[in-house]
C-alpha cells in the first residue's frame, strides 16, 4: 500500500511541475505586460525596462519560476500587474465560488442522472429508455454557452423570473449551475444505465429479488453501490472537462470565479494571476484523482497493483 | 432496438449530409458569401420574408445565408483538427504499444498532464499569444488532442500483439513496422474512427466557445460562434441574433453524436448493451 501511495503521489507532484512549467513557458509567450500597462502611448523604452524591473520581469526565466513555485507553496502568489491586489486574496475571493458552483451542479447532475439512468437500465429497451436516450443525447450536443444564453432568454428575458448575470443570493446560482448540470447529466446518464445494465445482471441482484426485498432496496441499495466505482471514476476523468465548462458558463452569467478571473487576466496579460489560476484549477483537478485512486486502492486491494 | 438503431443512423446521417451539401454549396447559394449589408433592413423579424427567411443581424446582413457560410468554418476546423490529432496519435500508439519502453513511459505521463489541464484556459492563453486565427487554432487542437488517439491505439496494440496472426507475422520474420501498418493497424481502427466522429462533434463545440468568447478564430468571418457572440448582446431586443446560429451548431454536432453512437455498435459486434 505505501508503495502505491508514494507511485500515485510522486506521479501527481509531477503532472502539477508539468503543468506550471508550461504555463509559465506560455504566459510569458503572450506579450508584454509593460506595453499593455502603458497602452500604446508615449513612453520612453527607458519607462518600459523600469516598468519591467519593477515587476520582476527582467530576472530569466528560471529564477521567475523558481520565485513562482516558491511563492506558490508558501501561499504567496505574488501580486496582480493590475493595481497591485495580492493574487492570494484575488483567487481567495473566486475559487469558493468556483467550486460553489462546480459542487452544486455536479449534485444536480447526479439527483437527475441516477434515477434516469436506473429507470433507463429496468426498462431496457421501452419507450423510457429510449426517450432518455434520445433526450441524452440532444443534451450532449448542446454549446454551453448557448444554453446558458437560450435559459437567459427564457428565464431572465422574456419571464423575468432570475437575474441574467452577477453573483447576488441563491438566485444568481440557479441558472449557471442548471446550465452546466443539463449538459453533465446527459453524458452521466448514459454511463449510469450501462453500468447498472451489468450491475443488474449480477447473481446478487438474483439473490436480493428472492429474498423478496423491495425492488427499490434493490435498485438504490444493492445495486447503485456497484455502480459508484465506474461511476465515480468517470467523474474523476470528466473533472477537467466540468471545469472547463464551468469556466465558460462563469463567463457568460458573469460569476466572478476563477473563470472569470482568468479571462480578465488574459486580456491584460496579468501574468501572477493568470498562472495562479490555471495551476489552482490544475492542482485541483490532480488531487481529486488522485483521491480517487487512493480511494480505490484502499477499498479494492486489486487496484494497488495498476 | 434494430429499429431505433436504424433510426439513429438514418438521422445522423441525414443531419451530417445535409451541413456538408450545405457548407460545399454556399459559393452557390449565397454568392456573397453572406456579407452582402442592407442597413436599411437591420434586425428584420425571422419568418415574415422570403428574402431573409431567418431575419436579418445587426447590420442588416441575412442572417441564413450566414448561419450557411458559417458551417464551413465549423466543419474545417473539426474536421482538419481531428484528422490532425488521428495521424499524430496513432502513429505514436502503434509504436509506443509495440515497442513499450522509455517512449511509453513518456506517452502516458503526458497524458496524464494533458488530462489535469483545463483544456478552454489553456486554448485561450495560447489564442493570447498566436492571435485569434483558424490555422492556428485547428494545430493547437491537433496538438492537444493526439494523445486520446495514442491512448486509444496503444491499448488495442497491446492486445492485439499477443495475438496468433501477429506472432506468425513474426515467426515468418517480417520487420516491426510492417507488422504494425499491415497487421495490426487494419485491426485497430474501429475504435478510432468512433473517437473521431465524436471529437469532430466535440471539436465544433470548442472551437465556437472558443470563439464565442473572442479567443478562436478572427471574428471578420462568418462563424457561429462569432455570431452568438454578437446575438448575445441582442438578446433583449432580437432574439433570432443568438438562436439560429446555435440550433445550427446544435444539430450538427447532434447528427455526428448519432452518427458515433451508430458506428460504435455497429463496430463492435460484442456489444448487445448500447452504452
Amino acid at each position: 500500500m505505501t508503495g502505491f501511495l508514494v507511485r500515485r503521489i510522486a506521479i501527481a507532484v509531477f503532472v502539477v511541475f508539468v503543468v506550471t512549467l508550461l504555463v509559465a513557458w506560455a504566459v510569458r509567450l503572450s506579450g508584454d505586460p509593460a506595453v499593455m500597462l502603458t497602452g500604446a502611448g508615449n513612453v520612453t523604452e527607458q519607462d518600459l525596462i523600469n516598468i519591467r524591473k519593477g515587476l520582476g520581469l527582467d530576472r530569466p526565466f528560471s529564477a521567475q519560476y523558481a520565485g513562482f513555485v516558491g511563492g506558490m507553496l508558501t501561499g504567496d502568489m505574488g501580486k496582480s500587474f493590475m493595481g497591485g491586489t495580492p493574487v492570494a486574496k484575488l483567487v481567495g475571493h473566486a475559487l469558493p465560488l468556483t467550486l460553489l458552483l462546480t459542487f452544486v451542479s455536479l449534485a444536480l447532475a447526479l439527483l437527475m442522472s441516477i434515477p434516469l439512468g436506473i429507470h433507463a437500465a429496468v426498462h431496457k429497451g421501452r419507450w423510457a429508455d429510449q426517450t432518455i436516450r434520445i433526450v441524452s443525447l440532444v443534451g450532449l450536443s448542446f454549446p454551453n454557452f448557448w444554453l446558458a444564453l437560450m435559459l437567459v432568454l427564457v428565464f431572465g428575458v422574456a419571464l423575468r423570473w432570475l437575474p441574467p448575470s452577477g453573483a447576488d443570493g441563491v438566485s444568481s446560482l440557479i441558472m449557471p449551475a442548471v446550465t452546466i448540470a443539463i449538459i453533465l447529466t446527459a453524458t452521466t446518464v448514459r454511463l449510469v444505465r450501462t453500468t447498472m445494465l451489468e450491475t443488474l445482471s449480477a447473481q446478487y441482484i438474483m439473490v436480493a429479488r428472492a429474498k423478496g426485498l423491495r425492488e427499490v432496496v434493490v435498485l438504490y441499495r444493492h445495486a447503485l453501490r456497484n455502480c459508484a466505482i465506474p461511476l465515480i471514476t468517470y467523474i474523476g476523468l470528466q473533472f477537467g472537462g466540468l471545469i472547463g465548462g464551468v469556466v465558460v458558463v462563469e463567463r457568460v452569467f458573469n460569476w466572478p470565479g476563477m473563470g472569470s478571473l482568468a479571462f480578465d487576466a488574459v486580456a491584460s496579460r496579468d501574468y501572477p494571476v493568470l498562472q495562479a489560476c490555471v495551476t489552482v484549477l490544475a492542482t485541483m483537478i490532480v488531487v481529486i484523482n488522485l483521491l480517487i485512486d487512493i480511494g480505490y486502492g484502499m477499498i479494492d486491494p486489486r487496484m494497488r497493483s495498476r | 432496438m434494430t429499429r431505433w438503431r436504424s433510426l439513429e443512423f438514418i438521422l445522423g446521417a441525414a443531419l451530417v449530409a445535409g451541413v456538408v451539401i450545405l457548407a460545399l454549396a454556399t459559393p452557390w447559394l449565397f454568392p456573397d458569401g453572406g456579407e452582402a449589408m442592407d442597413l436599411s433592413a437591420r434586425l428584420l423579424r425571422p419568418f415574415l420574408s422570403w428574402a431573409h427567411p431567418l431575419g436579418t443581424d445587426p447590420i442588416g446582413r441575412d442572417l441564413l445565408a450566414r448561419v450557411v457560410v458559417g458551417a464551413r468554418v465549423s466543419l474545417t476546423v473539426g474536421v482538419l483538427s481531428v484528422a490532425g490529432a488521428m495521424l499524430l496519435g496513432t502513429i505514436a500508439g502503434l509504436f509506443a504499444g509495440y515497442y513499450r519502453g522509455v517512449w511509453d513511459i513518456v506517452l502516458m505521463r503526458w497524458a496524464d498532464v494533458q488530462l489535469a489541464l483545463p483544456f478552454i484556459l489553456v486554448a485561450i492563453t495560447f489564442t493570447a499569444i498566436l492571435g485569434a486565427d483558424m490555422g492556428k487554432l485547428i494545430g493547437f487542437m491537433a496538438i492537444t488532442q493526439w494523445v486520446q488517439y495514442a491512448r486509444l491505439v496503444r491499448a488495442s496494440v497491446m492486445t492485439l500483439r499477443e495475438r496468433e496472426f501477429v506472432q506468425a507475422a513474426e515467426a515468418i520474420g517480417l520487420r516491426g513496422r510492417a507488422i504494425l501498418f499491415r497487421h495490426i493497424l487494419p485491426n485497430a481502427t474501429g475504435p478510432v474512427i468512433v473517437l473521431m466522429t465524436l471529437n469532430i462533434a466535440n471539436n465544433i463545440l470548442l472551437e465556437s466557445s472558443l470563439t464565442f468568447l473572442g479567443a478562436g478564430i478572427d471574428p471578420m468571418i462568418p462563424s457561429w460562434g462569432g455570431m452568438l457572440s454578437d446575438g448575445r448582446s441582442y438578446l433583449q431586443t432580437a432574439w433570432w441574433v443568438g438562436v439560429f446560429p446555435g440550433l445550427a451548431i446544435m444539430l450538427t454536432v447532434l447528427g455526428l453524436n448519432l452518427l458515433g453512437d451508430w458506428l460504435r455498435d455497429a463496430l463492435d459486434p460484442t456489444s448487445q448493451a448500447s452504452p
